[in-house]
């Protein structure tokens, strides 16, 4: 299981590697906004929170899509497949390791995005993406169980994992307005989603591998 | 139950049934809309209440859709029954059509009620989402070839999403209370009046019954459609 997580995360992390992509596009997406919406600090500081917040889940379903597909066309999620530790335990090792070189650094960056949008304490928005981003792995990966066997599946995984992350992007961007309630929601909803997220991932997974 | 599971057992029984249930759906459409024309206009809505009666029961049908189709997948899944899968897929489009009618009747009323075709509602904005429930389960079905594969996965997805929707549901109430305080929508809100009721509980067995006449007749057609295609690949070149 670690030796899978660790695997993915050097394969993130070294050439062609998702992880400075999606760091790349986040920071590019909150650069388009205030081109679109017009450079009044005050405006971009209230909007902030909810932008970043979209832009962090856009972000972390740029790299879903290949969260299986590689191994899987390559064959070696077969072996994996048939390898003692159960296809939940290898689920749930890909989502820490989505987490790790997408949600994390997205979070890692916030601050600095933060305070370019005009935000005078980024604290709140840094936790609640820190709490929240599993979620979105998580949710996610489902996403990316389900379109695995699809060729174009990159195209189809969005729409079928957005409607499910509102819940997260409501809490997520309440809790970075530091509104009263929404941060344990948004750890309840982080945790739940991370706990069940294993067993759909590889019911689909399973089910894509042919058996 | 399961002996009508069987695809001609099944073919005979609803082949029955349809007629009656279109002829009980087009009765009740007809006396639902003709109380629903004779109710006096209400003293806040005037005549857009009547508007209620066509928005609600198709909301009401649409949440029952994907119930239905939830149900069926969770039977596809468990019991491995072809005819699950083909009731769920079945649903789905149901689904979208009536909480697309509940989306637009809803904005329709919006209008003239509170001056906009679009407020962000939290009951608006989860249908909103429930339609992109519906759309993208409609979309990963038509991606995947292997119907029997297409089935397990698409089911697979329409579970999750009924885990997931009470979740999104109190998620988007919770946020509406957040962002719009209660200025249009009071909590609890006026009584339903006894005399609206009547063409409202008419109008929702008539939704009903057109949402079961509908979906047996594409249970009926995908079977066939089978069919054709199996003997059409028995008889070769």
């Amino acid at each position: 299981m670690s030796a899978i997580l660790f695997r993915d995360v050097r394969l993130a992390a070294r050439a062609g590697g998702s992880a400075m992509l999606a760091l790349a596009f986040f920071a590019a997406v909150a650069t388009l906004v205030p081109l679109g919406v017009g450079a009044d600090l005050r405006l971009l500081a209230k909007i902030a929170p909810g932008v970043l917040w979209v832009a962090a889940v856009l972000a972390a379903l740029l790299a879903l899509d290949r969260l299986f597909q590689a191994d899987f066309e390559d064959g070696s999620l077969d072996v994996v497949a048939l390898a003692p530790p159960s296809l939940e335990a290898t689920a749930f090792a890909k989502i820490a390791a989505h987490w790790l070189t997408t949600g994390l650094p997205l979070t890692l960056l916030s601050p600095l995005l933060a305070v370019m949008f005009g935000l005078e304490t980024s604290g709140a928005l840094f936790v609640s993406l820190l709490i929240g981003t599993p979620a979105v792995s998580a949710i996610g990966a489902i996403g990316a169980g389900l379109t695995l066997s699809i060729r174009r599946g990159g195209l189809i995984l969005p729409l079928i994992v957005l409607p499910l992350l509102a819940p997260a992007v409501i809490f997520g961007a309440g809790a970075a307005q530091e509104v009263a309630g929404a941060l344990p929601l948004l750890a309840a909803f982080s945790l739940v989603a991370c706990v069940l997220s294993p067993f759909a991932t590889a019911a689909a997974v399973r089910l894509n591998l042919g058996s | 139950m399961l002996r009508y599971a069987n695809p001609t057992r099944f073919l005979q029984l609803s082949s029955a049934l349809v007629p009656w249930l279109g002829a009980a759906s087009a009765a009740l459409f007809a006396i639902g809309l003709y109380l629903g024309f004779r109710v006096p206009p209400d003293y806040q809505q005037g005549e857009t209440v009547r508007v209620m009666f066509i928005h609600v029961p198709a909301a009401w049908t649409a949440m029952m859709g994907y119930g239905l189709m939830a149900a069926a997948s969770l039977v596809g899944l468990v019991w491995r029954h072809p005819l699950a899968d083909t009731a769920a897929r079945a649903a789905a489009p149901l689904g979208a059509l009536f909480t697309a009618l509940g989306l637009v009747t809803g904005s329709l009323w919006g209008r003239p009620m509170w001056g906009a075709w679009w407020v962000w509602d939290g009951r608006l904005t989860s249908f909103l989402l429930l339609e992109f429930l519906y759309l993208g389960y409609i979309a990963l079905w038509n991606a995947i070839e292997d119907e029997a594969r297409a089935a397990r996965v698409c089911a697979i997805l329409a579970l999750v999403g009924a885990v997931n929707l009470p979740i999104i549901e109190f998620s988007v109430d919770w946020w509406t209370t957040l962002h719009q305080g209660e200025s249009i929508l009071r909590k609890g809100g006026p009584l339903i009046s006894s005399v609206y009721l009547w063409p409202l509980f008419t109008m929702a067995l008539a939704y009903t019954f057109l949402f079961f006449t509908l979906w047996l007749l594409r249970i009926e057609t995908e079977i066939l459609r089978r069919r054709a295609r199996n003997a059409l690949l028995a008889e070769g070149p």
